[in-house]
């Protein structure tokens, strides 16, 4: 009878970890809450390269100062721009909806909660696959996110990115060419691993900013859990106290 | 004190309520791990219960505000992430041990005589439980809230003639709205608490007028000493109070752990799309119930007619109603019963757990095959039980309880 509760309980995560997937080709990010420095510069990196057009609805300037160890004056001079309170949400885009309509066709959505959306790995294969293509209007293209209206925001930093073809037999018999790879083209100012780290440090930030709580969990779990396992241990032999009784039939 | 406790006892029965259900309620002595569910089952609904209060102060049941007022509890709100999460997590950790709890039933045959009414109470806890949850998951108001709630709503629009209007009664309103909110709003937070609790009592006392069965399915009365004790009975305090809390303190280490570290479990307790707010104008690429719903989902979609569909849905959960007289055999413990019953449960449990999966599958020919096949071992279970169960072929019963 034991077994089969075992087998039981192992059953949830392994149906846990198959439902995780969707995407098998999508390159893995390493996710670090108790790397502070990488979500700083991830933070830093958000407010001057997504921050101007997206807004973050449900995150406060001041809540990142207090989970990543960052001073009031510290956040104002590194992550406030323009003339936001400290206290306010990230909602202070320069662009209207109307502008983003006109030059984008499309209004940035919201990236508070992206990162619980869609997952790490997803942003960090989405932002490192913009390639080049004179068929779009914003000139580029996305593999992971084909037609997306955003244009290429890091393309100094990684440079140019070319898409290299295969051709493929289809289901129906016909030959279609398809996307293989992408071919950096143009170097950028930052070297392939650089900007991998680069994104991974926005990645992280974005992870944290979909739920800052994390933080906050992950100090407090060690103390509750280690406060139930002294419990357990407690009542544990207060039970078998009293449980002697039934063993020797005095109960 | 003495005193004070006297003036209430005589006006109050409270030594009364506590020797007939706790230190003088006898229990068998030979509980296994199995045992542990129903009192956490209690616990979970405690827990519910007082988070719940708390994440209402905060919650605004409105089209407009839903989704940024769960947003606010969980930034914005002194310890409000631990509260929404206790209580997101205990939504599953509720449907786990009920899970557990109703296997060990079956197993040790306690839906029997005397305990069908124990038996068809808890079944009643366990769809009333089902509509709490389903009323529950439209309230944070993401995209699988809304998009869930529209399919669930649209399976009644199935049943002939007064599908549609039962549909739109329910709703309130042609498509979910925020009328919808509103009062699943108040079913979720009064009538179905309310209904539940009564449920959970009607439960218990049930339990307590005919005693507890136990894993070799004997009756404890039947063996009592001068005092007219049951030989093989324990009282329930303190000797089962304390148990329960060793089980109770070995499951709030595995509930915290998910709570602090996996509140999302892989996108099975929180669904991915849910974090979008509800969008009546945009689909989701594939709408899933929530993992403690899709068996009966998987079943629903196994079959090729919607509202067929929609009553062979309703009818796995029925004929379990009909487990203490669809079982005729006089035989409760599986430890006495024959290897076909053993071999006829073990497949009902495989059929359960993989319709569970296939419902979070997106539909595919070979899926949907699976699904056909797994929906007729799950229905075939009851009809074989009732077949073989007549003249079944078990081993003998101890006549008393074979712990050590």
């Amino acid at each position: 009878m034991k077994r089969l509760l075992l087998t039981l309980m192992m059953l949830v995560p392994v149906a846990a970890s198959a439902a995780g997937g969707g995407h098998a080709d999508l390159d893995e990010v390493d996710i670090d809450m108790g790397d502070t420095a990488s979500l700083q510069r991830g933070a830093e990196i958000f407010v001057d390269y997504c921050a101007s057009c997206h807004g973050a609805q449900y995150m406060r300037y001041q809540r990142i100062g207090e989970d990543l160890g960052m001073s009031p004056e510290d956040v104002k001079a590194r992550l406030v721009r323009g003339d936001a309170k400290i206290g306010e949400t990230m909602t202070n885009a320069a662009m209207t909806d109307d502008y983003a309509r006109d030059a984008f066709g499309a209004v940035p959505p919201d990236l508070s909660l992206v990162a619980r959306v869609r997952g790490a790995d997803w942003l960090y294969t989405y932002l490192r696959s913009f390639y080049r293509d004179p068929d779009k209007a914003l000139g580029v293209n996305n593999a992971l996110f084909p037609d997306v209206s955003m244009p290429h925001v890091f393309w100094r930093e990684q440079g140019i990115q070319e898409a290299v073809y295969k051709t493929e037999k289809g289901a129906d018999g016909e030959t279609h060419e398809t996307l293989d790879h992408l071919e950096l083209a143009e170097p950028g100012t930052l070297s392939p691993d650089e900007f991998d780290a680069m994104i991974r440090d926005l990645v992280n930030f974005m992870v944290y900013m979909g739920e800052p709580s994390q933080i906050q969990a992950h100090r407090l779990a060690p103390k509750v859990i280690g406060f139930l396992l002294i419990f357990l241990v407690i009542i544990f032999l207060l039970k078998r106290e009293y449980w002697k009784d039934v063993k020797s039939g005095r109960a | 004190m003495r005193q004070v406790f006297h003036w209430f006892d005589n006006r109050l029965p409270v030594s009364r309520f506590w020797n007939a259900h706790l230190s003088g309620y006898y229990v068998p002595k030979n509980f296994n791990l199995w045992y542990f569910f129903g009192s956490l089952a209690l616990l979970v609904s405690m827990i519910q219960i007082v988070t719940g209060i708390w994440l209402t102060m905060n919650y605004k049941p409105d089209g407009d505000l839903a989704f940024g007022s769960v947003e606010y509890i969980m930034r914005d709100v002194e310890w409000g992430w631990l509260i929404r999460y206790m209580h997101s997590t205990g939504a599953s950790a509720f449907f786990v041990v009920i899970y557990l709890h109703m296997f060990r039933g079956l197993m040790y045959g306690s839906y029997k005589k005397p305990r069908e009414l124990v038996w068809i109470f808890g079944m009643l806890i366990y769809l009333v439980l089902m509509a709490e949850a389903f009323m529950g998951y439209l309230l944070p108001w993401g995209q699988m809230s809304y998009w869930g709630a529209q399919v669930i709503i649209s399976l009644f629009g199935s049943i002939p003639v007064i599908g549609p209007d039962l549909a739109l009664w329910i709703r309130g309103d042609y498509v979910v709205s925020d009328i919808t909110l509103n009062r699943f709003f108040a079913l979720h937070v009064i009538a179905l608490p309310l209904v539940l609790l009564f449920l959970i009592g009607a439960h218990i006392m049930a339990l307590h007028e005919v005693g507890s069965n136990n894993p070799d399915g004997v009756e404890i009365k039947e063996h009592k000493d001068e005092h007219g004790k049951p030989l093989d009975g324990i009282p329930f305090h303190p000797y089962y109070t304390l148990k329960d809390m060793v089980g109770a303190t070995v499951f709030l280490i595995f509930f915290f752990i998910v709570v602090f570290y996996m509140p999302e479990m892989g996108g099975y307790f929180l669904e991915p799309p849910n974090f979008q707010p509800a969008d009546p104008l945009k689909t989701p690429e594939h709408i899933a119930p929530v993992w403690y719903f899709t068996p009966f989902y998987a079943i629903l979609r196994a079959v090729p007619d919607k509202f067929l569909g929609v009553v062979a849905m309703g009818g796995a959960i029925i004929v379990l109603f009909l487990m203490p007289w669809l079982d005729r055999s006089g035989v409760r413990s599986i430890r006495y019963r024959s290897l076909a019953y053993k071999v006829l449960l073990g497949a009902f449990v495989v059929s359960f757990v993989f319709l569970g999966w296939l419902g979070m599958q997106p539909a595919t020919p070979l899926l949907t095959l699976l699904a056909r096949i797994f929906t007729a071992v799950y229905f075939g279970f009851f009809v074989a039980l009732w077949l073989i169960s007549r003249h079944e072929k078990t081993r003998p019963v101890p006549e008393r309880v074979t712990a050590k």
